[in-house]
């Protein structure tokens, strides 16, 4: 397992470094540079504007430029922001954790609808439930979640008027009040990105369930006695299991994707709201930490994947 | 067999040789099978009318999209102004037309774009017996896990003063979002592609081709493009999709299209801080988005249905 672990790390480190030079070219190729907001300050003279690009290194060879700026997000150092005025590994850090639990709730929301429903669908395939639940699945990758989100607000904020629809960091309210604030304030975003994912899951375990379910063993687990239930969690469910972990992966982008605007719709102060304020502020630095951060949790979370996918199928060797 | 009763009238062999008589092409085929997908079909229908609104619209409405009227300030739907007004007073409808037009336009030539980068990556990756797969396959897997909405506001935000200088502010920002729309999407259709040629470069008649001396790009092109098709259509018609939510992501969070550029997705970031007064202004872009995207969804599946051989309908 540890070999197999070590293997997979070592082949994350390729994306890293050709997402690391994606981004940097496109930096390098942008027109402007991090200094035009002093080139039309008449405060500075032009000769300490030189003096400021010589000791940033800006006018070094791409290459070199390059590396010094690789080595510094690596030892994390990321860089100021010109807007908070604060360290932007600091900024980020602080808005993290809000991001991570967001997404990773919808995630688990996601799995929890799309699974029973997919499994129950692919059981009885071309049935009622099952043309509904396609259906209702279609709806649901087709409504975009900004649209989602506008409509939960407006149903469930303005009408209604059960949920906050904007999402604080600061409640002033302690112990349970304090938790039960939070969940009231998080359930309509965390909604909103999980039954989006949840729409696309549903077809992914369907037709993986379908694909398996009529294999051999399959009838040998039945004819030997076993419950349909057993046979349907523990012999169909775990193989199916397998192609899903690799497409959920295969989602994150996109679930990052979705997790921006929703937090955007929301303010919810993650990295994704962070990111928006960020292209709206000019805060170049801030703009392309968040980007590198964005790409390294994919990057982590297809290792995730990876690790599952070799706990689901132990035929992938581990040696 | 000879001389035998036959158990049933299909098994007849007169009958067979009339059925295999009628001759059926396999455009006429493909439209068959499609037709049986209701869900398709409607939303074939449903697809139709819309883009006929958005290209007829606005002659038969020939309202102004940006015609200020303060004395019809985010007023409902009415007579006058079938889908309300928004907080200037501007015709919503109008606004609507236009901005579906440029929506659509996006979502097609993005579409384009993916589907050749996409076709002409997965043609060399699967035509290639040396290096050029794996360093074609490894760059298609490092584009698919690259977030793509952050980079696509990273870019935007970087390249768009520049792109306006050369094409102007409009077109400027359309070739702009088009590239980079198109630019992060093409991976799906490469895979598909090189997979297809993967199995279809094996089979007999490439290799009788070959032996007649066509060349290599005879054959791909001559030769296997055509019947690695299927799937490319069925991807490239979900790409419009995609693409679509994609635009209108970008302009619904403030950063696509400039503000006199009416798209959906603008329409509803301008709607969004109206919402309790005005709940028309963000409902209608909203479900025009929406509508569009099932659409070519269903649509999408419909074809996938109809240009599977092996599936029986």
């Amino acid at each position: 397992m540890a070999t197999y672990l070590i293997r997979r790390l070592l082949i994350a480190i390729p994306s890293l470094l050709g997402i690391s030079v994606i981004l940097f070219t496109i930096l390098a190729l942008a027109p402007g540079d991090p200094f035009s907001e002093m080139a039309t300050n008449p405060n500075v003279p032009p000769e300490v504007r030189e003096a400021l690009r010589a000791s940033f290194g800006l006018n070094d060879p791409v290459m070199v430029r390059y590396l010094r700026w690789l080595s510094n997000m690596v030892q994390g150092d990321w860089g100021f922001s010109f807007a908070s005025r604060i360290n932007v590994d600091d900024l980020i850090l602080q808005r993290l954790p809000t991001t991570l639990f967001v997404v990773g709730s919808s995630q688990i929301l996601a799995l929890c609808v799309a699974l029973p429903v997919g499994i129950y669908a692919a059981t009885r395939p071309y049935s009622v439930f099952d043309q509904i639940a396609n259906t209702l699945a279609f709806v649901g990758f087709s409504l975009p979640t900004f649209f989602t989100g506008l409509l939960f607000i407006l149903v469930f904020s303005v009408t209604l008027d059960w949920f906050p629809f904007v999402y604080r960091s600061d409640i002033a309210a302690t112990g349970w009040r304090w938790y039960w604030e939070m969940f009231r304030q998080a359930i309509m975003p965390i909604t909103v990105l999980g039954l989006f994912q949840a729409a696309s899951y549903t077809r992914y375990v369907r037709s993986a369930v379908l694909d398996v379910i009529r294999l051999d063993y399959v009838t040998t687990a039945r004819a030997k006695g076993l419950s349909e239930g057993r046979v349907t969690l523990r012999h169909i469910t775990r193989n199916a299991l397998i192609p899903v972990v690799t497409l959920v992966a295969l989602q994150m982008p996109a679930v990052f994707g979705g997790a921006l605007v929703t937090e955007q719709i929301f303010r919810v102060p993650g990295i994704g709201s962070l990111l928006i304020d960020a292209i709206l502020a000019n805060d170049t630095p801030v703009i392309m930490s968040v980007t590198f951060v964005f790409s390294c949790l994919v990057v982590f979370f297809n290792l995730i994947a990876d690790i599952l996918y070799g706990w689901l199928d132990p035929r992938i060797s581990f040696s | 067999m000879a001389g035998s009763t036959l158990a049933s009238p299909s098994a007849d062999p007169a009958a067979g040789a009339a059925v295999s008589q009628v001759s059926v092409s396999p455009g006429r085929e493909t439209w068959r099978r499609f037709r049986r997908h209701r869900l398709a079909m409607a939303s074939t229908v449903v697809l139709g009318l819309l883009v006929l609104g958005v290209i007829v619209g606005p002659w038969l409405w020939p309202v102004a999209i940006n015609e200020i009227d303060f004395s019809a300030q985010l007023q409902g739907p009415s007579w006058s102004h079938p889908l309300g007004t928004d907080d200037l007073g501007q015709d919503i409808l109008a606004r609507m037309m236009y901005g579906g037009r440029i929506s659509l336009a996006v979502g097609l030539a993005a579409m384009v774009v993916a589907t050749i980068v996409g076709v002409l990556i997965g043609a060399l990756a699967g035509m290639s017996r040396k290096y050029a797969d794996p360093i074609l396959m490894w760059v298609t897997d490092l584009f698919l896990s690259l977030p793509q909405l952050p980079l696509l506001l990273l870019i935007i935000y970087l390249f768009r003063e520049q792109l306006k200088a050369i094409f102007g502010v409009e077109g400027g920002v359309f070739v702009l979002i088009v590239i980079v729309i198109g630019g992060l999407r093409w991976m799906p259709v490469a895979r598909l592609v090189r997979a297809q040629f993967l199995s279809l470069r094996e089979k007999e008649f490439v290799e009788a081709a070959r032996a007649q001396g066509a060349t290599k790009m005879r054959q791909m092109f001559r030769h296997i493009l055509p019947n690695a098709l299927g799937p490319v259509i069925v991807a490239s018609t979900i790409e419009v999709s995609s693409a679509i939510i994609a635009e209108s992501t970008l302009s619904f969070l403030g950063l696509g299209f400039p503000p006199d550029i009416p798209t959906w997705g603008r329409l509803l970031f301008d709607a969004k801080d109206q919402l309790d007064t005005a709940p028309h202004w963000a409902l209608f872009p909203g479900a025009a988005i929406f509508l569009t995207v099932l659409s070519i969804n269903f649509i999408g599946d419909g074809l996938r249905d109809a240009l599977d051989p092996r599936r029986v309908i």
